[in-house]
């Protein structure tokens, strides 16, 4: 069901929301300086459903996966993680909840003075101090081979192409089996080939691991494929949710120009 | 009204950098340590710097040995060569030099490499990844940065004498061991402590200030190359005002004498 912004129902009771509902942001406010760039955005994500976050560039939606994963503080607002407000989280809890959380950067963000076992072993490290290096081996081929690239184990990020960064990349946002993925804009920056593969490796590993995923995007074809349900974020608000197919079909002349 | 503008962004800068320096006591003294990464850096950071720091120290005491001859001995004083420089590298030339040199080489790769992690978003990820980025990435190149300073200044400073023995020997003929006899025998504690002291204080300084120029390093390579830029003309500026300092404390414990 389509449902515009001033239409919107209003949010489940935070407490009846618990597992159910994975991720709820209410009535967030953010802004830099002048510069307002969330204004009492709200969202849902249920259990092992996709939603893409549409929107221009510089329109908030990187701000916004960043204040779910406590990067960024909300200057108003509850943002709700398995039930637990995030920007009132210590640094501790901050950490254990960020272990269900993965997170993959626009950038990649891959640790260039290490190679791709150092990248995928450095958050088991951090998070499973008790593993061997066998279990750790394990879970890092395992993760390589989720994204086809087993070879590249012992490689520096630098002798690795666009895709196959954004590849490693993914592999080491899922090495920790996370319940949530937050994805910045995946297919920003490659071909269409690599962009196509890379919704797909999204979608198998969603349904491999029974993930929930906020998707950014603004290349179509990447909401198009992955997307269970749009959120189209406009001066700040969701100006309007629902499927793919029934946003594309909109006369509303904001919605359109995405689709054109 | 310049000159006021320039005040209040000094002052500002001041007063974030002593904030900088006031979480690193708070928070990144307190466990948990990252051993592992502190011993790598170390190891970056003291042993990496070593070569550059001996072929400085080897130079620098041949050079002042060569310079100091000719005025030595227009006052029959030659004999004292060693001596003079020993206490001259000793006390001062020695922590100085080498510290500046640590400036540009440490000081610099810490801004480029934290403000590179910056823009990147390498920080952000390590965060996300259950780190602590300010205690895995600062504190650990802050407190490698003013251990290793003091060690990397002794081994300079006796390979400086090493070159100082050298440049005596160039015009004339002295004993290894006599050579040093008349420099240790010159040499107090209150030469070599003060001297030793001071270099943890100009490690601290080139630690901090690499890691606050790096860490909040503004988006773009411009930014990156602007940091590592500003941490070594910063830390070297700080180099001078801590000597300054150091050696008015000396003076007024009577260590100069």
């Amino acid at each position: 069901m389509m449902v515009l912004k001033n239409e919107t129902p209003a949010l489940t009771d935070p407490q009846k929301s618990i597992g159910e509902d994975v991720i709820v942001v209410e009535h967030i406010f953010k802004r830099f300086g002048p510069n307002v760039v969330l204004d009492d955005f709200n969202l849902v994500v249920k259990k092992e459903e996709n939603v893409v976050v549409l929107g221009k560039s510089g329109a908030g939606k990187s701000v916004l996966i960043k204040c779910i994963i406590g990067l960024l503080r909300p200057d108003k607002g509850r943002i709700l993680v398995f039930g637990e407000n995030v920007p009132e989280l210590s640094h501790d809890e901050l950490d254990r909840i960020r272990t269900k959380i993965g997170f993959l950067f626009q950038g990649n963000a891959l640790y260039d003075s290490m190679t791709v076992r150092e990248n995928l072993e450095f958050p088991l490290r951090r998070h499973w101090i008790g593993f061997s290096q066998k279990d750790v081996d394990a879970l890092v081929m395992e993760a390589l081979e989720n994204v086809g690239l087993t070879h590249t184990v012992d490689m520096m990020p630098e002798e690795l192409s666009g895709g196959m960064l954004k590849r490693v990349a993914l592999a080491r946002t899922m090495i920790l089996k996370p319940d949530v993925i937050l994805y910045d804009e995946p297919t920003t920056g490659l071909d269409p080939v690599t962009a196509r593969e890379i919704d797909n490796l999204i979608i198998k590993l969603q349904r491999k691991y029974q993930t929930s995923s906020i998707i950014i995007s603004h290349d179509m074809n990447c909401v198009k494929n992955t997307a269970d349900r749009v959120v189209l974020l406009l001066d700040g608000k969701c100006y309007i949710e629902g499927a793919y197919e029934e946003l594309e079909r909109s006369n509303d002349e904001k919605i359109k120009q995405f689709f054109e | 009204m310049a000159l006021t503008w320039k005040a209040s962004e000094f002052f500002d800068e001041t007063g974030r950098i002593a904030r900088f320096a006031g979480r690193f006591f708070t928070m990144g003294l307190k466990p948990r340590y990252e051993i592992k990464e502190l011993l790598n850096q170390c190891f970056i950071i003291g042993y990496k710097s070593l070569p550059l720091i001996g072929l400085t120290g080897l130079i620098m005491g041949l050079v002042l040995t060569i310079q100091l001859r000719p005025s030595l001995t227009a006052y029959g004083v030659e004999s004292q060569l060693p001596v003079m420089v020993g206490v001259a590298i000793v006390r001062e030339i020695g922590p100085v030099i080498t510290a500046l040199i640590f400036a540009g080489k440490i000081g610099s790769s810490i801004g480029a490499e934290l403000g590179s992690m910056k823009v990147t978003e390498q920080i952000d990820a390590m965060e996300v990844s259950g780190t602590n980025p300010f205690k895995y990435l600062v504190a650990t190149r802050i407190v490698a940065a003013t251990l290793m300073l003091p060690i990397l200044t002794l081994l300079g400073d006796a390979i400086s004498l090493f070159g100082s023995y050298i440049g005596v020997n160039i015009r004339s003929v002295t004993n290894f061991r006599l050579f040093f006899w008349q420099i240790f025998d010159t040499l107090s504690f209150g030469d070599l402590m003060p001297a030793v002291i001071k270099t943890f204080f100009f490690g601290f300084a080139v630690g901090l200030i690499g890691c606050f120029k790096g860490y909040n390093s503004s988006k773009g390579t411009q930014g990156v190359g602007s940091s590592a830029n500003s941490a070594v003309v910063l830390s070297s500026v700080l180099i001078f005002v801590i000597d300054f300092l150091a050696v008015q404390l000396t003076d007024i414990l009577g260590l100069n004498y």
